[in-house]
């Protein structure tokens, strides 16, 4: 396995706050990594430290198989789109592409041109009266021009209405197609996600909670209902992420490898975001911490 | 050449859709042995889903048998699915009659015997399915 971002312990820490700690992650390459977690988690902190921006305080993180940025070729094989996708407001859109090409020696002008035209952004026109969709697609341009093997974004639908963000997933989605290209992108829109991502990193209070392919994930979680059952109760493989009673009832999110023949439960199929919120609630952070499943 | 759906309330995985899709036009004539499936860059353009989605999904029909991968030019159906053959078919349905016959004789309401069904398809069906 090929990991794209490969971390072991790693640590921020901006004065006496830990952004991200004990952060141990293996994403393997040819993916679609949705990064999800509440807000302050250490997503953006770890896609700062995979660019190179920052510099970890403690453990260390490879990227493509170097440590962030060794030179100037593998900053090259990386392509960015930071939050709020800021592009320069007082230039125009060729200017960017002028700027893009002039900054990356590999440089795709074909696949820039087609797209401004695809979109049919005027060259002319200077990126601070674009529309926010607009000003996405342009910063998400710059990013694949560069041909990048894999490509960091950080919350770059966020602020766009439906419709722009469904175009611009469409063009990332695109990109992956063409060129095979590795994504990581941290969002809070579950149902996008859900969408695009096929591999999943949640990180909750600067620590990954669960990773691993979307697949497999949904295939070893399930949502089991019955009779009100102490969870001290359950067979060992049963790993609980999340329960609630009544004086009658038990509802359970349960990780198991096996399917569950128990009678009494009803056993549902949970949905990513089922899965995902399970995983961020702060009230079920007291199940086993496990930095991975293994899944990878 | 078919155009692909998402129902995004279905519950059932995104790929799975996809191969149900192609039995389904399949099935109804809508697709034939040579007709050539739209490629993983346009389903992607159309769908806005992960292109691995795409090829797992056409590696499952493969796997079946019903389309061939050929480098370069794309994804073509190969045969039909064999479905049952019509006398197979009617023994089961008429079992199945008979069953639900007996099972309303027997005092049990449509969501009764629904509950029933749908509790053994799973326990039939979905055994080591992960």
């Amino acid at each position: 396995m090929t990991a794209v971002i490969e971390t072991s312990g790693l640590g921020k820490r901006y004065r006496r706050t830990w952004a991200l700690r004990d952060c141990t992650l293996a994403i393997p390459e040819g993916h679609v990594v949705g990064l999800v977690g509440p807000n302050g988690a250490g997503k953006t902190t770890l896609l700062h430290l995979a660019t190179g921006l920052q510099a970890p305080t403690s453990g260390t993180i490879s990227v493509l198989g170097a440590p962030p940025p060794s030179s100037p070729g593998q900053l090259g094989r990386v392509g960015f789109v930071a939050q709020n996708t800021p592009v320069y407001a007082r230039m125009r859109v060729a200017d960017h592409l002028r700027l893009g090409a002039w900054l990356n020696p590999s440089w795709d002008e074909k696949l820039a041109q087609q797209r401004i035209g695809e979109l049919d952004l005027d060259p002319r026109q200077r990126a601070g009266t674009l529309s926010g969709g607009q000003r996405a697609q342009l910063a998400l341009t710059l990013a694949l021009a560069k041909r990048p093997e894999l490509l960091l974004l950080d919350e770059p639908v966020a602020a766009l209405d439906p419709l722009a963000r469904r175009e611009f997933l469409r063009g990332l989605m695109e990109a992956v197609a063409a060129h095979g290209t590795s994504v990581v992108m941290s969002s809070h829109l579950v149902a996008d996600l859900e969408r695009v991502c096929d591999y999943l990193v949640v990180l909750v209070a600067s620590r990954v909670r669960v990773a691993g392919e979307v697949s497999a994930l949904l295939a070893t979680h399930c949502r089991l209902s019955g009779p009100r059952r102490d969870p001290d109760t359950l067979p060992a493989d049963l790993e609980v992420i999340e329960e609630s009673h009544t004086d009658k009832q038990s509802v359970l999110l349960v990780r198991t490898g096996e399917p569950v023949h128990d009678p009494a439960w009803t056993v549902l199929p949970v949905s990513l975001e089922d899965l995902v919120l399970a995983y961020m609630n702060p009230a079920n952070e007291m199940a086993v911490r496990r930095p991975q499943l293994g899944l990878v | 050449m078919i155009e692909f759906q998402l129902d995004e309330t279905s519950g059932v995985a995104t790929y799975l859709q996809l191969v149900q899709q192609v039995h389904q036009a399949l099935r109804m004539g809508m697709l034939e042995p040579g007709d050539q499936l739209p490629t993983a860059q346009q389903v992607v353009a159309k769908l806005v889903i992960n292109p691995n989605t795409v090829h797992k999904a056409y590696r499952e029909l493969e796997r079946e048998g019903l389309v061939r991968a050929r480098p370069g030019l794309g994804t073509f159906i190969t045969r039909s699915p064999s479905g049952a053959d019509p006398a197979t078919q009617a023994r089961f349905l008429t079992a199945m009659t008979d069953w639900l016959r007996s099972a309303r004789s027997a005092g049990l309401d449509p969501d009764d015997i629904e509950a029933i069904y749908r509790t053994a398809f799973r326990a039939c069906f979905t055994e080591g399915a992960a």
